[in-house]
């Protein structure tokens, strides 16, 4: 039996249930609407269970579910050395969103890193503290940062309403997911011209952890060919 | 992870070899208060350590090494010279590679000595090579006081000048200043539109957040001085090239860093002191002649290295983390010192390597 996990709710939930169907393997929620059972037709051995995209990464990479669909992003913000421990099989062309750096639009100093990082140390040296930076996507945004040498920042945790942060002088800048970049701009904020950190969309992950008998890894390849994505 | 009995051994027995040489045997605690690391390092640090919060007294970290608050213990005191040694657990995650330890043991030996700098340095090596006497490693060293002096010496302005010292520690970033700086790099697009706009602040939206109109002004103004500066010359940016590519062994690198100060004068202290440290050295008995050096050893982020810079390595192993490292830290007693600075300079062994390597 192979565990696939999928997102719980939503449009997520639907837009998961519409590609699969599309490639012949049913998935539906069986019993009333409030209860997290699946059920999967098309395809035998593979067990359907519901999850929240948050907690699918962590449950793909302990082993407690063999494949499952969540955001690309979720999985490299929550999952350290995210390649070593998870595999892509295949982007699914939906859930898109862009994981940005941005800074007020009154900025017109700072278009680029560079210029972030050079406003970062000026601003350190005036007001005495790090400039902040308000994300919750702290590994990813870290890990950006360091790889492009930008210093002199800090990341405070803002778990919602991160564009009004700027505004409310708790940041002087934001990291954040975006599709269209509509909200940024309602909130005075312009999106660095390399400050592209992810793109994001819903993807079909496998699990690494080693342990699969040679049933599972028939089973995933039997979903594959199904799916066209082998 | 228990420590075995073995390594804490091996721990014991250098930590009396340091004992021995005059060094005072010194304690810290396990938990650190986080602010001093955040504002040395910043946000990387969280990706290196463990930080956790405290109800009263914010947040702390799980000591990553020992340098920092033996450091703090020595400025409070302000007896110099002074010799410390210590033997305790330092904690680093790893992010990246799960079967490097998390936690070790760190024996080390710290001196603070501006009598004789050169001298100090190769004390502090040769202590470090006497610990380990016997194994199978390979030093390496390098001199990051040589780089700084050479963008020191840059006939450039201040204001670039004090950009790449900032970022001497971030290779990528030097490198792509430096490209900037001297011309080889395009003026981004985004910038070269800001300088010639008649009115820059034109499309600009709501003043809204704490960095205020007058600093992006100041910016701006810095932007234009930036612009007018001449591009820092061909010539001296490859003898900085030069300087980061030097991978030879220690007499070759000093004869050819002697050739470059005679174009780039500003080096000339800095290669003295290379000189007298190598003899140093040779008077305690090391082989310089076979001594290997690296102009861009040392350069990495969480560092705080600003002159000599060593570490040893398993010859047959190159997948271990080095056994033992150390170097010069002056700048970072400078920041530590509130105004005061005292020449240091230490080094640690990791005992477990150190019995891994013996069996």
């Amino acid at each position: 039996m192979l565990k696939l996990g999928v997102p719980s709710k939503g449009r997520l939930m639907e837009k998961t249930f519409d590609w699969f169907g599309s490639r012949g393997v049913g998935l539906r929620k069986s019993g009333s609407d409030r209860e997290y059972a699946g059920a999967v037709d098309g395809i035998d051995g593979i067990e359907l269970v519901l999850l929240s995209a948050g907690e699918i990464p962590r449950e793909l990479a302990s082993g407690n579910i063999h494949l499952g669909v969540t955001g690309s992003d979720l999985v490299r913000e929550k999952l350290a050395n995210w390649d070593a421990r998870v595999a892509e099989l295949a982007p699914m062309g939906f859930g898109g969103a862009d994981l940005i750096i941005a800074v007020p639009q009154a900025w017109v100093d700072v278009d680029m890193l560079d210029d972030l990082d050079a406003a970062a140390a000026a601003f350190r040296a005036r007001h005495g503290f790090r400039l902040r930076i308000a994300t919750k996507y702290h590994r990813m945004v870290r890990e950006f940062l360091r790889d492009n040498g930008v210093a002199d920042y800090q990341l405070v945790d803002s778990q919602g309403a991160t564009e009004g942060t700027v505004k409310n002088e708790t940041a002087e800048a934001i990291a954040d997911i975006t599709s269209t970049g509509e909200t940024l701009r309602a909130n005075g904020l312009k999106i660095l011209e390399d400050g592209l950190i992810h793109a994001s969309q819903a993807t079909l992950f496998r699990g690494r952890r080693a342990g699969w008998s040679d049933e599972q890894r028939q089973k995933l390849k039997a979903l594959q060919m199904v799916l066209g994505i082998s | 992870m228990p420590t075995s009995p073995a390594v804490l051994t091996e721990a014991r027995r250098l930590r009396d070899l340091f004992a021995a040489k005059g060094a005072q045997v010194v304690k810290a605690d396990v938990l650190q208060p986080a602010e001093t690391l955040l504002d040395l390092y910043g946000e990387d640090i969280r990706g290196r350590s463990y930080l956790t919060s405290d109800p009263l007294r914010g947040e702390m970290v799980l000591r990553p090494d020992f340098t920092v608050p033996v450091v703090q213990m020595h400025m409070e005191a302000r007896a110099d010279p002074a010799r410390y040694t210590y033997s305790g657990k330092v904690f680093r995650k790893q992010d990246t590679d799960e079967t490097r330890a998390n936690e070790y043991v760190q024996v080390g030996y710290e001196v603070f000595d501006g009598q004789n700098p050169a001298g100090a340095d190769a004390e502090v090596f040769a202590a470090i090579a006497e610990g380990l006497d016997g194994l199978p490693v390979r030093a390496a060293t390098g001199d990051i006081g040589v780089l700084m002096a050479a963008v020191r010496g840059l006939r450039t302005t201040e204001d670039r000048k004090a950009a790449l010292q900032r970022h001497i520690w971030r290779p990528r970033r030097f490198k792509a200043l430096l490209g900037r700086y001297g011309g080889k790099m395009p003026v981004p697009e985004t910038r070269r539109a800001l300088l010639a706009a008649d009115d820059p602040f034109a499309a600009a939206g709501p003043d809204i957040g704490l960095r205020s109109r007058a600093e992006v002004e100041a910016r701006i103004a810095a932007l234009r001085a930036d612009a007018a500066a001449p591009p820092i010359a061909g010539e001296e940016i490859a003898l900085i090239d030069a300087i980061l590519a030097l991978r030879k062994t220690a007499p070759h690198v000093l004869s050819t860093l002697r050739d470059i100060a005679v174009d780039m004068p500003a080096i000339g202290d800095a290669v003295a002191r290379l000189e007298a440290r190598l003899e140093s050295l040779s008077d305690r008995g090391v082989d310089v002649d076979t001594l290997d050096f690296e102009g861009s050893y040392g350069r990495t982020s969480l560092e705080y290295y600003d002159g000599f810079v060593f570490g040893f390595y398993a010859v047959d192993r190159p997948d271990l983390p080095p056994v033992a490292t150390g170097g010069r830290y002056d700048a970072l007693t400078a920041q530590l010192g509130q105004g005061r600075a005292v020449p240091a300079v230490g080094g640690v062994i990791r005992p477990d390597l150190v019995v891994g390597l013996s069996c």
